[in-house]
């Protein structure tokens, strides 16, 4: 039985679909937070977003005629909605409105792992030589060094800073193995924005967002974005280097057990490294919600 | 009977032969999952199948023969005991805790692996089962209630000869006895054993199983029809309440545990080597390689011994003691009155010296009795394929110790016997060559010898992170004539320490209970953060650059340059 979400869960703003890959005047559907939604797109590109009663993918309709709409905002290239009540704004990435910048979405793809796994996962730097064997990292390079974590309570968010970890090819511009540095952002319970050294301008920084999308407590569709400063790739190739590293990370993630984020301390063994996550567990903790982690026993 | 996930009684989770070398099998029993694996050295491991890290199953992982690489974080666990070995996010630090996955009884016999839910009951086999040779036939999964299944099974006897439905699950069936494996409430697995192995292998395999096919098919049938039962949920235990805070690089301080003395043997001339095991049987603590132990002796006295052993190879543990003329008290009683079959007190393994496995090239240096721990990392390193330079240095006339145990290593392993001061120096400069990112020197010998590659290595650039060493003892003179104060942060106390008296010795005077093992600044066992104070370190455990940056000391022979030292004590 499919447990309502908590209220927090309930009232935020989640990505259902890349806007561009809405049909216009065609029904495609999905879930969230275990409810079945409909959503196609009009005329003036806008899309539109409803609970789904019999509607089936690929069916033709009138966006016109859906009068019961759920909440919807086209930012970051991506479709938001609500199902509860959202607040007016969405957390800020103002890298994606600069003029030079790639913006692309690289995809949405289904994970039977909860949402706050997937999030905790795009966090951590220790996977990287074993996960993302010579691209993300290698072996001898493990070492996570220090790094610095911090709740900002103004902005509401998790923030890493500090973060080092040397790399064979950090990105499809990289030719080769450098120290990247990190800063990871998490303004959402569900959404992660990661800045990361960028080959190309030594002076910016490129941005990859992750917004996880809970279909059910124990699976999620992950939708990528990427912002970079790179003249050189095409992006198709861009995407494909994106896909490949979170092909990779799919695997490792579906055989995670369980399969929703443990609050309780005592669920797992932390170390030094893992400080970001101690950070987003609380954090998630500290905001009361139980959907898709296993909350701690109070 | 309903199915409980606490059930103690044995059942087969496995055959044999689904355990070939370096691979690891997913068990399934009672609701749960199972890693499983055969170590190098015959062992069976029945984990739980998850890293106990972030959860991530086992049963993905890489057996590395004595060990088992998580394919998340590269974490390692000793076969065995389970504990972990080697974390490499962090790679200069031992592992600060005892880290342990859950570990299920297991026991193999009959050409089955078999496995229980705790330790509750002996396993006994099944009656009638010692003696026999027994011949596994093929699984059969069903999706059936194990209950039914058994029932199944009993209802292909022949009328006259009726089913003898045992304990566990089990039917006898004639010259067969068929094991119910119960996977969940609603799955299991038929696990059949034969009396005497059969002429044709094949066919008989191929008969049994077609008949078995048949019956799951039926049992499968008839399950479609009955309401799902409702799935077992295994409780995954809380790990504990030490483990899930993140403390700071700590020295582990674990309680004695009794070890009987297994052999005695002269290793070398002038090396006596002693065997160290469970009195019950059972493995020992994990340990790291470079770890060593504290060993109570009859007389009184705590020495510290490294461990030789390699991964994972925990029945035992292996220290060789050099005899000295001129012996303290502490080798010479080892030598001249233990004997085989004596009990002693040893501490849990302790690590100082952790050996790093990411490094881009490693250089072992042993001088003598030195080349104890450095064998251990030789066996570490050989285990993962890793590249190492083992050089040992021997005076003449002294034949080198382990030369058995060194011959067996694949890796670079040069023995330099009867080299002069000066040949030694330049043989040592020869091997560590311009220092390089990545590249590691660790270090265990004679004083005079660990100064002296100290310093080739400074001189050759080597940094002191990348420099690593053990002392066996202090040989410095220690001087002990200052007189200070020690202001102690935490206790919320100020002692004067007199000349003549250690700080140890005051704080243990003023009542407070401190660890110390080597008392001569050689261990590492009572060190202490400094908050304020400049120190006068006489110790051989901290680096230079951990002495000049006046954060931390050994109470056991540092004093106070200053007239007063603030600790975090």
């Amino acid at each position: 039985m499919p447990k309502t979400p908590d209220p927090v869960t309930k009232n935020l703003w989640y990505v259902v679909a890349a806007t561009d890959e809405l049909p216009i005047g065609q029904v495609d559907t999905t879930l969230l937070l275990d409810t079945r939604l409909a959503m196609t797109r009009g005329q003036d590109g806008e899309p539109v977003v409803w609970l789904r009663s019999d509607e089936q993918k690929g069916d033709d309709i009138d966006p016109e005629s859906i009068l019961d709409r759920l909440p919807v905002k086209n930012a970051y290239g991506y479709a938001w909605t609500c199902l509860g009540t959202p607040s007016a704004d969405l957390f800020p990435i103002p890298e994606f409105a600069e003029q030079d910048r790639r913006n692309m979405s690289c995809g949405s793809i289904g994970i039977h792992v909860s949402a706050p796994r997937a999030v905790e996962n795009f966090l951590d730097m220790g996977h990287f030589p074993y996960v993302h064997t010579d691209i993300l990292g290698a072996e001898p390079h493990t070492e996570v060094k220090e790094y610095d974590v911090e709740v900002s309570e103004e902005r509401d968010e998790v923030l890493a800073t500090r973060c080092r970890f040397v790399q064979p090819r950090a990105a499809k511009s990289a030719t080769h193995a450098m120290e990247v540095e990190y800063i990871y952002r998490v303004p959402h319970p569900f959404c992660s924005v990661l800045y990361k050294s960028c080959p190309e301008d030594e002076s910016r920084q490129d941005v990859i967002g992750i917004f996880l999308q809970p279909m059910t407590e124990e699976s999620c569709r992950a939708h990528l974005l990427q912002s970079m400063i790179d003249s050189q790739s095409s992006i198709k190739d861009m995407r494909r280097f994106q896909q490949t590293i979170f092909g990779q990370d799919k695997p490792i993630l579906e055989n995670q057990f369980p399969k929703k984020l443990p609050l309780d301390p005592r669920a797992e063994t932390p170390i030094r490294a893992d400080k970001s996550a101690i950070a987003y567990r609380r954090w998630l903790s500290q905001k009361g919600i139980t959907y898709g982690v296993i909350p701690q026993a109070s | 009977m309903p199915l409980s996930v606490s059930d103690p009684t044995w059942y087969p989770i496995a055959s044999s032969e689904d355990l070939p070398f370096r691979h690891v099998y997913q068990g399934q029993l009672l609701g749960r999952e199972l890693a499983v694996w055969r170590a190098d050295d015959g062992n069976v491991n029945a984990w739980e199948n998850r890293c106990l890290h972030r959860g991530v199953r086992l049963s993905i992982g890489i057996n590395e023969g004595q060990e088992l690489k998580c394919q998340y974080h590269g974490w390692r666990y000793a076969n065995r005991s389970a504990g972990c070995t080697y974390i490499p996010a962090h790679p200069a630090d031992a592992p600060a805790r005892r880290i342990e996955n859950r570990k299920y009884p297991v026991r193999e016999a009959y050409g089955l692996i078999w496995s229980a839910a705790n330790d509750d009951l002996p396993f006994t086999g099944f009656p009638g089962a010692e003696g026999g040779d027994w011949f596994a036939l093929r699984p059969m999964p069903v999706n059936a209630r194990p209950g039914d299944v058994v029932a199944g099974l009993a209802g292909l006897a022949p009328d006259d000869q009726p089913a003898d439905v045992m304990q566990g699950l089990s039917v006898r069936l004639g010259n067969i006895v068929y094991f119910v494996q119960p996977v969940d409430a609603d799955r299991a697995v038929i696990r059949g054993l034969l009396a005497g192995k059969p002429a044709d292998p094949i066919a008989t395999l191929r008969h049994y199983n077609e008949g078995l096919t048949k019956l799951r098919d039926r049992l499968e049938k008839a399950a479609a029809r009955k309401p799902v039962p409702e799935k077992l949920s295994p409780i995954f235990e809380k790990v504990s309440a030490d483990l899930a805070s993140m403390p700071d690089i700590a020295i582990p301080r674990g309680a004695t545990l009794p070890v009987v003395v297994k052999r005695k043997w002269q290793n070398a001339d002038g090396v006596v080597s002693f065997e160290l095991a469970d009195r019950d049987g059972r493995h020992l603590p994990t340990f790291q390689p470079g770890a060593h132990i504290d060993l109570h002796l009859p007389n009184g006295l705590v020495r510290q011994y490294s461990l030789t052993n390699g991964p994972g190879d925990l029945m035992s543990y292996v220290i060789g003691v050099k005899q000295e003329n001129a012996s303290k008290g502490g080798s010479k009683v080892l030598v001249e009155s233990v004997r085989a079959g004596d009990v002693m007190a040893i501490s849990e393994p302790r690590n100082n010296f952790p050996l790093r496995r990411d490094a881009a090239r490693t250089v072992l240096i042993a001088g003598g009795i030195g080349i104890t721990p450095l064998l251990s990392m030789s066996r570490f390193l050989d285990q993962s394929r890793l590249p190492y330079e083992l050089h040992y240095f021997t005076r003449s006339g002294e034949s080198a110790a382990f030369s058995s145990e060194l011959t067996a290593l694949h890796g670079r392993v040069e023995r330099h016997v009867g080299l002069a001061r000066d040949a030694i120096r330049a043989r040592v400069s020869q091997a560590l060559g311009p220092y390089e990112f990545a590249h590691h020197v660790y270090i265990c010998g004679p004083g005079a010898m660990l100064e002296m590659v100290q310093e080739v290595a400074s001189g050759l650039g080597w940094p002191d992170e990348a420099v690593h060493f053990e002392y066996f003892q202090n040989d410095k003179i220690i001087d002990q004539s200052s007189a200070f104060d020690i202001e102690l942060a935490r206790s919320a106390m100020t002692l004067h320490v007199p000349a003549g008296k250690t700080i140890l010795e005051t704080m243990r005077d003023a009542g407070l209970t401190v660890p110390s093992s080597c008392e001569q600044g050689a261990c590492g066992t009572c060190l202490t953060t400094v908050i304020e104070g400049e120190v006068d370190h006489q110790d051989v455990y901290l680096n230079k650059t951990e002495k000049a940056s006046n954060s931390c000391m050994m109470t056991c022979v540092s004093r106070a340059k200053s007239g007063r030292l603030v600790l975090d004590i």
